[in-house]
């Protein structure tokens, strides 16, 4: 059926996304209209659908870089320790030097970015299963680091009690004014508007040329090697952009929980991201946001059987995997091939 | 020191049990069990539970963590690995079946076993004076079960039928079912086996350390680490990971403070891997 699997030269001459029958642009505004319109309209009042909503917007950022890290054919597990980091990041500059969570929030990202890009290097010429462990080992050792260095860190007390964002202004012009307590709305628009960056950026390098060198990795690095392609720095901007897209998630949820402990972001949150990943589908730009809206959802409406919340959660999670094994997305893509099929025969 | 190096073997014996279970499904079924630490756990509780809530001898309890644990990867294999692997694009998602696989035995565990830690009481008293170093009964007896327990396992796969079967069939399935070996059968045993493995070694630990329901994710870890050093597929470099992890492990403790000894351990596995990316025995892989 994908035949881009299996002609690996495809992948360079034509984007993935044109085959795909979801409208890109016509769907990046249907997700923005039901965000920024539709969600505040209906549930504007309720702050608990608000905050499932802001949350759902910044995982599904975050797990944007898982995707685009799969799009190299890797299989990231480090998530979630850079998230740590943006976090830490952020937490230590707004409480320790007073600077405005503004700056933090890219610088967060940018400081991930490097540390992705110095331990990525390395460690990016393994592959398969090695990958997938010892990114695992990565967010493992991010949580230890936060907590052997309590000088820095507080260790397992965490930073605790951060100031919300203030007020952004430009030349004497406020462009955000500052967060209120208990506002939920500046958060929620926040998060979107991470999400709708985060989507449009992901969209635009998966059809631009990059993208394409970088399916090339996944398919065939010898391949991709013989045309001439640097593989070992494609791979590393990869990672480092994966990386940023998770310090700056990690930034705003400190900022959302105003606190940071070493326990904020573990390896079951890493494992969480790739979920949403495979569960909303491999091929397309926007699955992740598809799988963190249906897993995210359906893990709260569990949330009446208490504790028993998980264990059936993570037994639809194995159900997804048995029945979708490769997606939502792509299930719908199948059925919309074949309608298109019957409508032409 | 000796004391130290002595500990050393008590975790590199049963570490090198994890590492064998984890090493054996890889290699037949090309699947990483990221669900091992949870099966290592249950395993424990299993001989929590039918030496003191049952009252029966700890070594029954032992027998059993391999055969329930054994059957608990079976039946994985049968309705989850086997269904899924024909079907999908990506080999990626077995992986995430196995994580799924780990969050839900970790849930159920917890509903059926508490939160509470459960240990048994001491297989064995006194103590052993060990090249001047001095070492519980209880412990001597974990290595020696373990160390037995690792050469049967060794000349099972080295010089029984199935054994051999499975080292075919690890080398080359379709070659393997041309010699008419039942590759569906053997599958499943291969990974039962796995698994029991895991749960023996849990069973075996928690006559020294407790288990309790969150264990799990820091054994996964574990293994992965000691898989990384050996090198993934290897059953020699599996043993070797233990007890490389088991030496880093007792002399960290001994020397640094608690979180510190782990994050050293990260790092050291990251700079080795980029000298030798495919461990110390293992073969290239990508």
């Amino acid at each position: 059926m994908n035949t881009q699997d299996t002609i690996p030269m495809s992948g360079f001459a034509m984007p993935q996304s044109a085959a795909s029958p979801l409208k890109p642009l016509g769907l990046g505004l249907l997700v923005a209209i039901a965000y920024f319109i539709g969600v505040p309209l209906l549930f504007g009042g309720n702050g608990y659908v608000l905050n499932v909503t802001t949350t759902m917007a910044v995982v599904s950022f975050i797990s944007f870089g898982v995707w685009l890290t799969f799009a190299i054919g890797r299989i990231n597990l480090a998530q979630a320790g850079f998230a740590l980091i943006g976090s830490y990041v952020t937490a230590i500059l707004v409480s320790r030097f007073g600077v405005s969570f503004w700056l933090c929030l890219p610088l967060s990202g940018l400081v991930a970015a490097i540390i992705g890009g110095l331990i990525g290097w390395p460690v990016l010429r393994l592959k398969g299963v090695y990958f997938a462990m010892i990114t695992l080992c990565i967010t493992e050792a991010c949580r230890l680091t936060a907590l052997s260095f309590p000088a820095v860190t507080r260790g397992a007390q965490g930073i605790v009690d951060l100031p919300l964002p203030g007020e952004l202004s430009l030349f004497g012009l406020t462009l955000i004014p500052a967060f209120e307590k208990g506002a939920r709305l500046p958060f929620f628009y926040l998060a979107g508007s991470l999400l709708m960056l985060g989507l449009w950026f992901m969209w635009l390098l998966d059809t631009s040329r990059v993208g394409a060198v970088f399916r090339s990795l996944r398919q065939n690095e010898d391949l991709a090697v013989s045309l001439g392609i640097n593989i070992a720095k494609y791979r590393v901007v990869a990672f480092m952009v994966s990386c940023f897209y998770a310090g700056v998630g990690g930034a705003f949820f400190a900022a959302l929980q105003q606190n940071v402990y070493p326990t904020s972001f573990q390896v079951i949150d890493s494992v969480y991201f790739m979920v949403y990943c495979f569960v909303g589908g491999l091929e397309f730009v926007i699955g992740p946001l598809v799988g963190a809206l249906v897993m995210m959802v359906s893990f709260e409406l569990l949330h009446e059987l208490q504790r028993y919340q998980t264990v059936i959660f993570s037994g639809l999670m194995i159900l997804c995997i048995l029945l979708m094994p490769n997606g939502i997305l792509s299930v719908l893509k199948a059925r919309a091939a074949r309608a298109k099929e019957a409508s032409d025969a | 020191m000796t004391q130290v190096l002595l500990n050393a073997l008590v975790v590199g014996t049963t570490y090198a049990l994890i590492a064998l279970g984890i090493t054996i499904i890889f290699s037949i079924m090309k699947v990483v069990n990221f669900a091992h630490g949870q099966l290592y756990m249950i395993g424990g509780f299993v001989v929590y539970y039918f030496n003191v809530v049952f009252g029966l001898p700890f070594w029954f309890g032992l027998l059993m963590s391999f055969v329930i644990v054994g059957a608990l990867g079976i039946a994985m294999e049968l309705f989850l690995f086997r269904p899924v692997m024909l079907r999908v694009k990506r080999e990626e998602v077995t992986m995430l079946l196995a994580m799924g696989t780990a969050v839900f035995l970790e849930s159920l565990a917890l509903i059926v076993f508490g939160e509470k830690q459960r240990g048994v009481p001491p297989i064995a008293t006194g103590i052993v004076e060990l090249f001047g170093a001095r070492l519980p009964t209880g412990r001597v007896v974990v290595i020696v079960v373990a160390a037995l327990l690792i050469v049967a396992l060794m000349l099972f796969i080295g010089y029984t039928k199935t054994g051999r079967a499975l080292r075919a069939m690890a080398q080359d399935r379709d070659a393997t079912a041309l010699q008419g070996v039942n590759l569906k059968w053997l599958s499943a045993m291969g990974f039962g086996l796995g698994t029991g493995l895991a749960g023996l070694a849990g069973g075996l630990l928690v006559a020294i350390f407790a288990v309790h329901t969150g264990a799990g994710t820091a054994v996964s870890i574990k293994a992965f680490l000691m898989i990384m050093i050996g090198g993934a597929g290897v059953l020699s470099g599996a043993i070797l990971g233990g007890f490389v992890l088991g030496v880093l492990e007792s002399v960290g403790y001994a020397l640094l403070p608690g979180s510190m000894t782990f994050l050293i351990i990260f790092l050291i596995v990251i700079g080795f891997l980029i000298v030798r990316p495919h461990g110390i025995m293992g073969k290239p892989w990508g």
